[in-house]
């Protein structure tokens, strides 16, 4: 496990079946963005596809999803968003008034966001596929800070932020989907982050990757940046911030909150003394009020992930291959 | 010879065995065992050979003795033992580590003698062995006994074949061996002794650095004491083991059978679960609450000795750590660790090399019955009855994890090492593993793991298959049945039922109450318990009244339970029918949660199992009647019991204001009914008449008492677990049993 569990023994179906094929110097980091010069500019570019469901939830709906969603992928790479696309795959029979319900809302979040959708695409097909609406995005954004955030950035020392309490999103959508009539207040934490992420790296330079926590939570994300920088993270459990109605609605579910989906939050590594300045930073912007330090990066053991426990003990976080199963015999 | 033949006196014995033949020639060590040459009448070889089986001393196992003839010198030289050769061929076995011998107690309590209370006398006959070898050959240079050199009596001792010490590589004796130290005191062994007594009867908690790692100490008749130690340690419920200083202070405590008796005083010397007398008399409440058993052990290290004369009371000597941590043993992580929990360290400056913790074990009709199978156990090696073609290493499981190496018929099973999650738990693992092999002699090329694509002991594997080993898969329960036919010496094909909590089944299920047509190489599903959902995954684990809603949303009832819950019951009633956040499970394990519930045993459980075992306990003997369940058929496919008819049973027995102890002990029936059920619609079809019980479950020995009564009545042959843990602690050696037939099969096919 020195390198993570399942090491290269799992490889993905990514490293598989699509950096065989495609292999290039861009693509090879596997990163969410592809970042490049062209003349004088520094771009970001990105893609992502949306097949949530519910379609609709409280905090949001699959079209604002789509697009915070790709800004948030052009942010952690530092850029300011500027243009998107967007696919749209229609089941026939989709009503009219909940498509018009979805492109509304992606106006709203691209208004919000500062950017222009400025081509797209649309298919039907058949009845009984896509699940209703299926949306694909992609943007372009531009870099206009020296930095260069990439995982293999992360040394020991580094400190851990979370810009906000976690799985907010990801219990919303489970709860949205009705078996089990449970009422809550939560909403989708849904929302662009390339304006708290500017804020950020202008107020400290020692940032050294964004990630923001979309599937797999967390734990996956952190898991996959300590494999690329061959560094350890340990988190603090008791700092991870979280409101109680996730605590126990995953408790409920027998979900660990560490896997569940963000849409609206990000970890920042950032250089150890200079972690109080940036929480500051974080802290003073309307989207990260909820901000914490939550662990801190380690050399040992590389690749592993770590959770200090209430009663000092210390727990692997690793990553889940398909639905979690208990493992108690 | 091979087997475990070095550091237990073996070639002293046989240098005196060849004398009393007057027989010439040599005996020494290499990599594989001990070696022997031998010269003199065909007679005197032939009764040596004799004498060499019979006579061998008390810790020496002789797996096999490969003889041949040699050209006869002529020279009546006579006869000499060599030192160990360095030569690594193959495979040499480490003594577990081993109580005091009586020859070494009675030196201990001889004021003449010159280890006259001296707290780590030892000889070729006892002492620590596994925890302190760091590499083999098993010799002092390379044992945490190095950095003592041997004052001229020692040494002479050591060197002296007719002498009980030669070549005990751990001997010393007051004036080159290790000290004991008191934190905070100074003062000889006695008087450290004496004050630590002291501190205990008043109450304190002292840690004491004992064989495989450090224990925490506390007064068992103080309920504050004890008290206290739950709080610091977290530890709420799971009962604590205790050390009497005899069997007679045993017998005060509880009800000590025969075979009891002979687990307690053997040289492994485990914790042996025994009913405990009612009323419990001097032992504190907060012991074991709730328990009708008691851990007890008797002292094993000389160190243990001194302190219970001193002491004279009964006293717990629980593992060093908080809550889910494994036991501290090294001496700056202990003091780090226990720090904030033990008022005073008794310690010593003799490192220990391997964590290894405390065995556990019951009996069983009259037999030893391995629960945990750790210090005094591991690594004697264990026969397969199989021949490994390539080397191979069994992974395990994920809570109770164990490690397994094999090669030819010989399987190493490693300590008791604990729940993966844990960090420093899966580090012990994976450098035990390197250790093992090493010491063992045994470099795997074949790993065996679990199905479950999460258990760390798979990621584990999978890490190891990279750097080119070759991965052989092994289901959960086929590795349960394997491990009991490995420690039953029977290849199969039997059938195996299985009951445990969960295991990955090869259709992506969890599995748990499974009936196996099964021997070392496949197995098949014949039945199982019907699923039902487990609402919330793991959570249903800790939280047993869950499982009770399961089972009741089956049912369409509402047990008293639910007002219990008055937010959650519906919400899990509702996950249970969604399917999502609620695997299907056909767990064994889960179904005694819904009843424990059900009956008011409790609703949430501290530590695995909890439940079970206290409605196990709760089980009134004398109470008359039993439950029955259907048995559906599906044709070809499996067929399933329906754990809910026992449930409505339960169900429609509360209704009745059955009292609680008389429903678990007819629940129990019921269950060893179907179990006995299910065996024989197999046996019409299969014509198997030998059926192999394993899995966690069956170390509830009220449910196995009655399974292999229905079983036996009926014809059929029972093989049980005795040497190999029933729960997960077997897992490794039945992958590891697979592994190497599957592995020898194809051999023959290439
Ligand atoms: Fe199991
Ligand atoms: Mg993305
Ligand atoms: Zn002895
Ligand atoms: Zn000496």
């Amino acid at each position: 496990l020195a390198h993570g569990a399942g090491g290269k023994a799992s490889q993905t179906l990514t490293d598989a079946v699509f950096l065989e094929a495609f292999r290039n110097p861009l693509l090879e980091p596997l990163s969410d963005q592809a970042v490049f010069g062209i003349g004088n500019a520094r771009l970001a570019f990105s893609t992502d596809s949306y097949v949530v469901r519910p379609l609709f939830f409280p905090g949001g709906d699959i079209g604002d999803l789509a697009v915070n969603g790709t800004v948030n992928d052009l942010a952690m790479a530092g850029a300011r968003p500027l243009y998107l696309s967007a696919g749209f795959i229609l089941e026939e029979g989709f009503p009219l008034e909940s498509l018009t319900r979805v492109v509304a809302s992606m106006a709203r979040a691209a208004n919000a966001a500062g950017v222009q959708i400025v081509t797209g695409d649309t298919k039907v097909v058949e009845r009984g596929k896509a699940d209703g609406c299926y949306l694909n995005t992609a943007g372009i954004g531009v870099i206009e800070h020296p930095f260069a955030l990439t995982a293999d950035a992360v040394k020991p020392g580094d400190a851990v932020l979370i810009s906000g309490p976690i799985g907010e999103h990801g219990v919303t959508v489970m709860l949205a989907r009705g078996e089990l009539d449970i009422d809550s207040d939560l909403c989708s934490d849904t929302a662009p982050l390339h304006g708290i992420v500017a804020d950020l790296l202008t107020a400290v330079d020692g940032v050294r990757c964004l990630r923001d926590a979309t599937r797999g939570g967390v734990a996956t994300i952190v898991n996959e940046i300590a494999r690329a920088a061959d560094v350890a993270v340990v988190f603090d459990e008791r700092a991870i911030p979280m409101r109680a109605e996730v605590r126990g609605a995953a408790e409920l579910l027998g979900i660990d909150p560490l896997y569940l989906a963000c849409e609206g939050r990000f970890v920042a590594f950032v250089e150890g003394a200079q972690a109080d300045a940036a929480l500051a930073s974080l802290r003073a912007h309307p989207l990260g009020t909820g901000a914490a330090i939550i662990g801190r990066v380690v050399a040992d053991p590389p690749g592993l992930v770590l959770l200090k426990t209430e009663f000092g003990g210390t727990r692997i976080v690793d990553v889940l291959i398909g639905d979690p199963l208990p493992r108690i015999c | 010879m091979e087997g475990v033949v070095q550091g237990v006196g073996f070639r002293p014995f046989v240098y005196s065995l060849a004398k009393s033949w007057q027989l010439s020639g040599v005996v020494g060590n290499n990599s594989l065992g001990a070696f022997v040459e031998l010269e003199g009448s065909e007679d005197a070889v032939a009764g040596f050979q004799r004498d060499l089986r019979l006579q061998a001393p008390p810790l020496a196992v002789i797996d096999r003795v490969t003889a041949r003839e040699v050209t006869p010198t002529g020279l009546q030289t006579g006869f000499r033992i060599a030192g160990s050769q360095l030569a690594r061929l193959g495979q040499t076995q480490i003594a577990p580590d081993c109580a005091t011998c009586a020859d070494c107690l009675r030196e201990l309590t001889d004021p003449d003698d010159r280890r006259y209370g001296y707290p780590f006398i030892n000889c070729t006959n006892c002492g620590p062995r596994l925890t302190i070898v760091q590499d083999v050959p098993y010799d002092r240079p390379r044992t945490t006994m190095a950095g003592f050199p041997m004052c001229e009596p020692c040494r002479r001792e050591y060197d002296d074949p007719g002498d009980r010490r030669f070549h005990a590589q751990p001997v010393c004796c007051a004036d080159c061996g290790p000290r004991l130290r008191l934190s905070g005191f100074e003062g000889g062994p006695g008087e450290v002794i004496a004050k630590v007594a002291q501190l205990l009867r008043e109450g304190q908690i002292v840690a004491v650095k004992g064989l495989g790692g450090y224990h925490l100490a506390v007064d068992a008749t103080s309920d504050r004491g004890t008290r206290t130690l739950r709080q610091r340690k977290h530890r709420d419920e799971k009962a604590f083991a205790v050390m009497v200083s005899d069997l007679e202070m045993a017998r005060s405590l509880a009800e000590i059978a025969p075979a009891d008796e002979l687990l307690l005083t053997s040289p492994a010397r485990p914790i042996v679960l025994v009913p405990r007398r009612e009323p419990a008399g001097l032992v504190a409440a907060a012991v074991a609450p709730g328990q009708r058993q008691l851990g007890l052990m008797l002292p094993y290290t000389p160190l243990h000795v001194l302190l219970m004369r001193e002491f004279a009371g009964p006293l717990v000597l629980t593992s060093g750590n908080v809550s889910e941590e494994p036991i501290a043993f090294l001496d700056g992580d202990a003091r780090q660790r226990l720090g904030g929990i033990a008022d005073a360290f008794l310690t010593h400056d003799r490192p220990i090399h391997l964590r290894v913790d405390d065995s556990v074990a019951r009996s069983f009709r009259g037999e030893p019955m391995l629960i945990r199978r750790s210090r005094g156990y591991a690594p004697r090696a264990i026969r397969l009855p199989v021949t490994a073609a390539r080397p191979v290493l069994g992974c395990g499981a994920e809570l109770k994890s164990t490690f397994c190496l094999a090669q030819g018929d010989s399987a190493t099973l490693s300590p008791h090492l604990g729940d993966l999650k844990n960090y420093e738990t899966f580090r012990s693992y994976a450098d035990g593993i390197t250790h093992l092999s090493r010491l063992v002699g045994i470099s795997p090329v074949v790993v065996a793991h679990d199905l479950h694509p999460d258990y760390l002991s798979t990621k584990h594997a999978q890490e190891l298959a990279e750097s080119g080993l070759e991965l052989a898969g092994v289901q959960h329960h086929h590795a349960h049945i394997a491990s009991c036919l490995v420690d039953n010496g029977s290849p199969g094909p039997v059938i195996g039922v299985a009951f445990d909590g969960t295991g990955y089944g090869t259709d992506g299920t969890l599995w748990g109450g499974e009936f196996l047509v099964a021997d070392l190489v496949q197995a098949r599903r014949a039945g199982h318990l019907a699923a039902v959902p487990m609402p919330g995954g793991e959570s249903a684990v800790r939280q047993p009244w869950r499982m009770a809603a399961a089972y009741c949303a089956q049912l369409a009832a509402t047990p008293a339970v639910a007002q219990r819950y008055p937010r959650e019951w519906e919400a899990v009633t509702r996950l249970a029918g969604s399917g999502f956040a609620a695997p299907p499970t056909s767990s064994a394990g889960r179904l005694f949660d819904a009843v424990a519930c059900l009956v008011g045993v409790r609703d949430e459980v501290s530590y695995e199992g909890q439940a079970a075992v206290e409605l196990e306990q709760l089980a009134n003997q004398a109470a008359r009647g039993w439950y029955q369940s259907e048995i559906r058929e599906f044709g070809e496919m499996p067929f399933q019991i329906r754990g809910a008819d026992l449930v409505a049973a339960v169900l429609a027995d509360l209704e009745r204001n059955v009292p609680a102890a008389d429903i678990a002990m007819r629940f129990h029936r019921g269950l060893a009914l179907s179990i006995a059920d299910g065996c024989q619609l197999i046996r019409e079809t299969s014509g198997l008449g030998t059926v192999a019980l394993s899995g966690g479950v069956f170390q509830n020995v009220l449910l196995l008492e009655l399974a292999v009564a229905h079983l036996e009545r009926r014809g059929f042959k029972v093989l049980t677990h005795r040497r190999i843990p029933a729960n997960d602690g077997g897992i490794s050696i039945g992958q590891a049993a697979i592994a190497a037939t599957r592995d020898a099969g194809s051999a023959d096919a290439r």
